[in-house]
């Protein structure tokens, strides 16, 4: 009993956290607080279905092209759209409401073309969809992927940020952008890859979500819902903080379900929500 | 100044008459050769997938449909084109009461179709009563139907009530029962929103009277997508019948969940989207056997008809509960158009009395609503088909236990 609820809860937590990622690397370094985030994720899930039924290539195959895609796709929106906004609000910290007043366009954008292009129905693969014993626990092997993707990118990603010289760029732009020039770091091209490496993780999340669950082309909001919570819980920027927090999510989610009342998911998501909003602001694992 | 005034008002006056002259020429004119029918639909923000399922293919394919015949009979045996006017409600019903009051003053259109979903039907219901449109609502599903249409007379009711699915799916689990196939052990789950709330409301007395114990009865919150702790518990609680009144995403979710933890129950129900043409994909073409809210006369000629049509003109399938009901609806329409004109309060007089040749075969409404309905179907050899009432013509056998995924 208590095993299944360990269990359970953290593969579902891996699937919350992955699809957390890339919005706490966004914020963090490009410091824009992308709300068209879930349209990102449900358009690379609609692009793997596409791949898989149309073009026959498999699932974890396309996951290596999509991954590259959503990377030009966020550099190519940072320097189109976020460029010229950054640039006017130079240090007053604008940047804030206007990102989220413009990304909050993008959504509507995309949600409008995902529905011209691939319909309002729902959408779904079946791929890998059987169970595998873990622990005397049935567990969707679709579901084990998505929790093995989410270990294998998060743990490069936080090794990457504390061991490398990339990583410390990626670092200083988070912390203190305005003194980052000063030891030559170029803010504008770490902030610019932040927030590609961001998208690539958005769509590595949705591409992993499109191999286990259905989805429409208007759920977007759903996932930047989650992904939000997320990313507040765990501190904003903070790769670590972010795992941790979706693990965390995952399990209480699933303990409530099984212990308490299915009924009540939702209500203790945001109950502990409220929580770290009002004693820990800065998020469970953030400095401050 | 006063001066100035005068003339002033005096060419506003005449370009305003001017203009609304025009406008009232114009507004004769379409009205003499076609038929102005508007609607108001979601095609974005979260009920654009349902509509864009049951409600918008529907509305198009029937105009299409018509409108290529030579357009609408009239009751002195012209025919008119159907001319669309079509707003996107955004699902949001401050949008939704607008572009009604939009469609009713500006448009001033012949008719107007409801949108998709019960919320959206009620929250215009008290519109479309003050400005004396028929509302032809399908797709609402409510056990206070007779209360409505004794506060808006115009207003009809198509799809039945929670009460209805609940009995019937009770009866026909009771007759599994008393011929010994299934225990008296149900696990229920049920989504925490108006349509699931509503069908376990009804559901809990009946399951009661008819003797069966509900070992497992949850709800779960809308837009859960994790059930695998849900389908745990239910699979341990050894009932023999697995219940879930559910909307699509929930439905999808709990089956492909079965599926890879290799649940088994004799009984697999599940609510809204197991009727969808989708579905047999979605259960990796394991579908048979599974039962879901609604369904078709699927050896009925005019629904196998209707169907090659729909996915011909649409590129899909319809789905297997509200779509043929919303394209009877439609018939109905146009023949009762054919009989009255396009007067709303004959119409709604002649839609409630008259007798109607549909796709559904013969209907006769009561009381403004359509009572003589599926309350179960089951997927059987890749067709969806009714099985309760298990009375009602081209009713099917359900198929119980179903067999294993």
């Amino acid at each position: 009993m208590l095993l299944t609820t360990l269990v359970l809860g953290l593969v579902l937590g891996g699937t919350y956290a992955l699809l957390a990622l890339g919005l706490t690397l966004q914020y963090g370094i490009a410091r824009i607080m992308n709300l068209a985030y879930g349209e990102i994720t449900l358009l690379a899930a609609f692009i793997l279905v596409f791949l898989f039924q149309g073009l026959g290539i498999p699932p974890l195959a396309a996951l290596v092209l999509i991954a590259p895609a959503g990377y030009g796709l966020g550099w190519l929106l940072y320097t189109v759209m976020m460029q010229p906004l950054v640039a006017r609000s130079g240090s007053s910290g604008r940047l804030d409401v206007d990102s989220i007043l413009a990304t909050f366009g993008l959504l509507f954008l995309i949600q409008g073309v995902l529905l011209v292009t691939f319909g309002a129905n729902f959408t779904s693969i079946s791929y890998l969809d059987r169970g595998i014993n873990i622990l005397g626990v049935s567990v969707a092997l679709n579901r084990l992927i998505a929790f093995a993707i989410c270990v294998v990118v998060g743990t490069v990603l936080v090794l990457v940020l504390a061991r490398t010289r990339w990583g410390l760029n990626l670092r200083a732009v988070a912390q203190t952008p305005a003194s980052a020039p000063l030891v030559g770091i170029d803010v504008n091209r770490v902030a610019r890859q932040g927030f590609a490496l961001g998208t690539a993780l958005a769509a590595v999340g949705g591409a992993s979500i499109a191999m286990y669950q259905t989805f429409s082309a208007t759920d977007g909001v759903v996932f930047t819902m989650k992904a939000l919570v997320i990313v507040i819980m765990g501190g904003v920027g903070n790769v670590g903080g972010a795992l941790l927090a979706g693990l965390a999510l995952g399990l209480v989610e699933t303990f409530v379900a099984t212990a308490i009342d299915p009924g009540l998911t939702l209500a203790a998501t945001f109950a502990i929500f409220l929580g770290v909003l009002l004693w820990r602001p800065q998020g469970l694992f953030g400095k401050g | 100044m006063t001066d100035y005034n005068r003339r002033a008002t005096l060419r506003a006056f005449s370009l305003g008459l001017a203009a609304a002259l025009s406008v009232s020429a114009s507004v004769a004119e379409a009205a003499d050769d076609t038929v102005t029918i508007g609607y108001a639909v979601a095609r974005t923000g979260p009920n654009a997938t349902g509509a864009g399922i049951t409600t918008i293919p529907n509305y198009e394919l029937w105009v299409k449909t018509v409108n290529e015949a030579g357009g609408l009979a009239m009751p002195d045996g012209t025919k008119r084109m159907i001319e669309v006017v079509e707003y996107d409600d955004r699902s949001s019903n401050e949008d939704l009461v607008r572009a009604i009051e939009r469609l009713a003053s500006q448009d001033k259109v012949d008719i107007i179709l409801p949108p998709w979903g019960t919320g959206s039907n009620l929250a215009i219901a008290p519109l479309m009563d003050r400005f004396g449109y028929l509302q032809l609502g399908v797709t609402n599903v409510t056990d206070k139907a007779p209360e409505f249409v004794e506060r808006w007379p115009r207003s009809f009711w198509m799809l039945g009530g929670g009460h209805d699915y609940a009995s019937g799916l009770v009866e026909m689990l009771s007759a599994a029962h008393d011929a010994g196939i299934i225990n008296n052990e149900v696990a229920v789950v049920s989504v925490a929103d108006g349509f699931g709330i509503d069908l376990i409301n009804g559901a809990r007395p009946a399951f009661e009277e008819a003797g069966f114990e509900l070992v497992y009865d949850e709800s779960y919150p809308l837009g859960t997508s994790d059930f695998a702790a849900i389908m745990n518990e239910a699979q341990n609680s050894g009932a023999d019948s697995f219940v879930a009144f559910s909307y699509p995403p929930g439905s999808f979710g709990m089956t492909k969940t079965a599926q890879s933890m290799g649940f088994n129950p004799k009984v697999f129900f599940i609510g809204v989207g197991g009727a969808f043409p989708i579905f047999p994909g979605i259960a990796d073409g394991k579908a048979d056997g599974v039962l879901a809210i609604g369904g078709v006369n699927a050896d009925s000629g005019a629904i196998q008809e209707y169907f090659a049509r729909h996915t011909e003109v649409v590129g899909n399938p319809p789905d297997s509960w509200a779509s043929a009901i919303t394209y009877a609806s439609l018939e109905m329409l146009e023949q009762a158009i054919a009989k009255v004109g396009v007067d709303n309060d004959a119409l709604a007089e002649e839609l409630n009395s008259g007798i109607f040749d549909t796709i559904i075969g013969e209907v006769k409404l009561e009381d403004n609503q359509l009572r003589d309905l599926w309350w179960v179907g089951q997927w059987q050899d890749g067709a969806f088909k009714g099985v309760n009432p298990a009375d009602k013509e081209g009713a099917a056998d359900p198929d119980i236990p179903k067999p294993e995924w």
